[in-house]
């Protein structure tokens, strides 16, 4: 599965994407961001405000709690700021 | 109808002219140009970098267009968002809508606008005259604009 971080989500990281084999117990948007805090330091700071950070699943916006299923990108950015 | 997201500037009349063609049933054409403002919360900024989300931001921007389509009689719209490095004075975003009566044309305009400032993947970083460059934060007011339209995902 493909991860894309977009802004200070992806400083904060320090990479814009990376392919991670999915652990079996992930199944949403939050257990996903719960197992990358454990990856790292780097992670940890990056989603310390869990509820400010939005998600898309194949570029679509999605909430915390959507299934991932089969998901084959997914993205992690703060709120934005266009226009 | 079209989308661009490019780094290069845009001709505003040239952009109308491109949409309108020689068609004469159109009676309203509104246009919105966002632009950089040359100072951030009081203090002076010397450019901004814009980034976005390959894909995605084309992806939100149709739908965002194909609603607005769906809610008024439009007869064309154009959408053009710049990302990369924009200097105060520069444009940034271009929304352009035709409709044979002005009621249609304007507020498809802000619906667009509306929207596009709360969906589409784009973050701001500004750097400041002083001291280092920063992420905009994203405003309340953007979000609970969309309330107006009826837009219960805002409440996400």
């Amino acid at each position: 599965m493909k991860l894309l971080y977009f802004a200070w989500v992806r400083e904060k990281i320090g990479k814009s994407e990376e392919v991670i084999e999915l652990p079996e117990n992930v199944a949403t948007i939050a257990d996903l961001i719960n197992w990358l805090v454990e990856q790292g330091p780097e992670y940890k700071q990056a989603f310390a405000a869990k509820s400010t950070i939005n998600a898309a699943i194949d570029q679509t916006h999605v909430s915390h709690n959507t299934q991932l299923n089969n998901a084959n990108e997914i993205a992690f950015f703060p709120p934005v700021t266009g226009g | 109808m079209p989308i661009r997201v490019q780094t290069e500037n845009f001709d505003i009349q040239a952009e109308i002219e491109k949409l309108r063609q020689d068609r004469r049933d159109v009676g309203a054409i509104v246009t919105f140009t966002g632009t950089v403002r040359d100072m951030a919360k009081g203090k002076p900024i010397t450019s901004m970098e814009l980034e976005h989300y390959p894909g995605m931001t084309e992806k939100q921007l149709s739908e965002i267009e194909q609603q607005a389509h769906e809610r008024w009689p439009l007869l064309g719209s154009t959408i053009i968002h710049r990302y990369g490095k924009l200097e105060p004075g520069d444009n940034i975003v271009l929304v352009i809508t035709l409709s044979s009566h002005r009621q249609a044309a304007f507020e498809a305009a802000q619906f667009l606008m509306d929207f596009l400032k709360s969906k589409a993947p784009f973050w701001k970083k500004e750097t400041p005259l002083k001291g280092q460059a920063n992420w905009v934060d994203a405003k309340e007011s953007d979000t609970d604009a969309l309330t107006r339209w009826g837009d219960e995902t805002s409440k996400q």
